[in-house]
């Protein structure tokens, strides 16, 4: 029987197993709107369509599983962009439907057309324009395919409005097929033996996990590489919770806001084993410099991550997981008494640490942004899914959080987009109704992307936001006070809703806190609602991230207070 | 340095400007660019010359490998090839250049496409070197336009890729 492409669109999202879509309607996508009103698929109807994307994107990341949004076409298509760059810098699955004019009127400067595939071409993974009804169904499997696999990323698929109407005998592929993309997943055997044999030469070696790890879930082999090695692991923002926080081999995050043992130990190894992480200019500092003394043994699956930036002397492409697989034996197979002979490198990081850990110094009359966050973890025990804006909120959240398993840090690392993540809490509680998701906040971000608190009292999503308001546009004020001579330009807050306010106007609830004291019966109050809470924590306004590696300094250099 | 990449496209929609996107953005230069499709209607091959250092280049081949719908780059440079460019030359026609510029055809075997009554237009066929002498030579005479093809190029005993 012909179906019309909108009816083939929703089976085939069936199909792909969907279960939620993050979307916003408008008059070219309303046959796909009409037909989800008594699908299965739930929608959520959000605010904006970035708020949209980023929900779709939290709820891949807190998920595993591909995110999906579905928009109009110009305005709602360019809107989405936001979501799409940043998804496509950390390399989150999404699969981002735009509505399109038809397709006689494209080109035409039609009403709401936007070449959205233009627009995006250079922040997605690949998009599609249907042309052609019949080619509906292949379309939405290989888009799907293509986001999953290999590094994983947003792919675009334009609609034009009559593919959506115009009907034809559907025919849905149980695989894609793209001859032309075929990502390796298993690490060249020869190459690992060599890997092998390069970790275990090593005196002063470093695991460094990067977003990778938390891609391909390969959090326990690499517990299992740290622990039989007696390796220690520093992680990018991207990979934290790809190895417990608490775990005694762990040295926490290194780069631009590292800590001293990570970023010491780092300059200092002799080997590092870099595990889905491509040496972003945040994580090395000045590239001379970096990691002086080191080879790389480097596992992406992306080959053009590899000596992109860091020459890597050994290269493994393949999917981190499959390769941790394949190579453990190896090292089992190799008799070093591993813990004796990285003793005194373990050693040397434990006095790094003890040097300089990571502090601040809580008193009496101001609430310090870190202890907040000390404080969530406390009381959560590490049990929930954390989610952060961009600034000062995400240095912390990463610094004084920790992470026990992977997914549970959502933050936008490669763009760095303010207002990501309160919609990617919503997404990740979509994913997870019962779990507890907190947006760490900053008073800035929060208003970039604030009107999705209608989606979350709409839906009953008990996400919590934790506002770290110091009043001012915090990392950048930093900026100003360490390089500009502490002139603040277009950075104070003061001029800012009532918060509080604001989550009751909404109907969400609205807390806050001024006094140290104060912090912990909010947090305890907030986590007990079953609703949206925004807690406002009047916080130090001029407390500044330590360390701090200048920018284009080597990661050697830290300011230290 | 200058290298020739060859690379095998799907004939899918916006193709050509997955690959050039890739260059600009990305900050990689493009000499010369050509795309047609091969013997196989839905594949098409386009032939870059580009420059750059050994990363850069390694990172071309890389990136355009990830393309979705690039089936196969190959790097001719060091590699056993052959290649071509066509020229288009109008160059001014006088009186007393007339005899210089015909004989400089016969030399370089080229051939007189269009005649009018101020200017000749040739044509000329051959590797960079040899175009590049061509255009040299006829540039004292007044070259009034010039179009050139880009290079293709092929790798002997099927070696293109
Ligand atoms: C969309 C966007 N615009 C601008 C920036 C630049 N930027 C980086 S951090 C920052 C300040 C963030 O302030 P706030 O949300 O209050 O967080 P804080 O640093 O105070 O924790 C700005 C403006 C950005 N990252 N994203």
């Amino acid at each position: 029987m012909k179906k019309s492409g909108a009816e083939i669109l929703i089976e085939s999202l069936v199909r792909e197993k969907v279960k939620d879509i993050f979307g916003y309607p408008g008059g070219v996508v309303l046959d796909i709107f009409d037909r989800l009103f008594d699908s299965n698929i739930r929608l959520i109807f959000v605010r904006h369509e970035q708020g949209g994307v980023h929900a779709a994107d939290g709820y891949a990341r807190a998920s595993g599983k591909p995110g999906v949004a579905l928009v109009t076409s110009g305005p709602g298509a360019t809107n989405t962009v936001t979501g799409i760059a940043t998804a496509y810098m950390d390399s989150i699955p999404l699969v981002v439907l735009t509505g399109q004019v038809p397709t006689g009127m494209i080109g035409n400067d039609a009403f709401q057309e936007a070449d959205i595939i233009g627009i995006t071409r250079p922040c997605t993974k690949h998009s599609y324009l249907v042309r052609d009804v019949k080619d509906l169904a292949r379309t939405i499997k290989e888009a799907f395919y293509v986001a999953t696999t290999g590094r994983p990323g947003p792919v675009v698929i334009d609609l034009p409005k009559d593919m959506l109407q115009s009907r034809t005998e559907p025919h849905y592929p149980e695989k894609a097929h793209i001859p032309s993309y075929n990502p390796t997943y298993k690490g060249h055997i020869k190459q690992i033996r060599r890997a092998a044999s390069m970790i275990a030469k090593a005196e002063r070696p470093v695991i460094l996990i990067g977003g990778g790890v938390i891609a391909s879930n390969a959090a326990a082999e690499v517990q299992k590489l740290a622990t039989h090695t007696q390796t220690p692991v520093a992680s990018t923002l991207m990979g934290l919770g790809g190895f417990p926080g608490t775990h005694p081999l762990f040295l926490g995050m290194l780069g631009m806001h590292g800590t001293y043992r990570a970023n010491m130990a780092v300059s200092d190894t002799d080997l590092i084993v870099a595990l889905g992480a491509r040496f972003d200019d945040r994580v090395t500092g000045k590239l001379d410099e970096f990691a002086p003394g080191a080879k790389i043994l480097q596992v992406d699956i992306d080959p053009t991550s590899i000596s992109k930036n860091v020459h890597a002397h050994l290269p493994v492409v393949g999917d981190v997981k499959n390769v941790l697989r394949d190579l453990l034996p190896h090292l089992k197979e190799i008799k070093t008494g591993w813990k004796s002979r990285h003793t005194p490198w373990l050693n040397q990081i434990r006095e790094w640490q003890e040097t300089y850990p990571l502090a601040y110094k809580q008193g009496k009359r101001e609430i310090k942004p870190q202890f907040v966050i000390e404080k969530i973890n406390e009381i959560t025990g590490g049990d929930c899914i954390i989610s952060t804006e961009v600034g000062q909120n995400q240095m912390w959240a990463a610094q004084y959080f920790k992470y026990t398993k992977p997914r549970t840090l959502l933050t936008s690392g490669g763009l760095g987009t303010m207002g990501y993540g309160f919609p990617a809490a919503i997404g990740a509680q979509v994913a997870f109704p019962d779990k507890l998701v907190i947006d760490i906040a900053g008073d800035g971000s929060i208003q970039m992307n604030i009107q999705e608190m209608m989606t979350a009292v709409q839906y009953r999503l008990p996400v919590k936001i934790a506002i770290l308001n110091n009043q001012f546009l915090g990392m950048v004020r930093q900026w100003q006070q360490l390089f500009y001579n502490k002139r603040y330009s277009s950075t104070c807050l003061t001029c800012s809703p009532d918060f509080v306010k604001l989550a009751e106007a909404y109907g969400a609830v609205g807390l806050r806190a001024t006094k140290p004291h104060e912090v912990v019966p909010t947090l305890e109050k907030a986590f007990s609602l079953p609703h949206p809470v925004l807690m406002d924590f009047r916080v130090s306004r001029e407390e500044n991230v330590y360390p701090m590696v200048p920018a284009g300094a080597s990661i050697k250099n830290m300011l230290l207070a | 340095m200058r290298h020739t990449i060859s690379v095998l496209v799907a004939n899918k929609f916006g193709v050509l400007s997955r690959v050039s996107g890739l260059f600009s953005g990305r900050g990689f230069n493009i000499d010369s660019l050509t795309v047609a499709e091969t013997q196989d209607p839905s594949v098409s091959r386009m032939t870059i010359v580009t420059r750059g250092d050994e990363q850069i280049i390694e990172q071309i081949t890389k990136q355009l490998n990830k393309l979705v719908d690039v089936i196969k780059v190959s790097d001719l440079t060091g590699v056993n090839f052959i290649d071509r460019e066509l020229v288009l030359i109008k160059v001014q026609a006088t009186a007393e250049n007339r005899a210089e510029l015909l004989g400089i055809v016969d030399i370089f075997r080229c051939k007189v496409v269009d005649v009018s009554s101020r200017s000749y237009t040739l044509e000329a066929t051959g590797d960079a070197g040899k175009i590049q002498a061509v255009i040299e030579i006829l540039r004292p005479l007044g070259i009034k336009e010039l179009v050139r093809t880009g290079k293709v190029a092929i790798g002997r005993d099927g070696r293109t890729g």
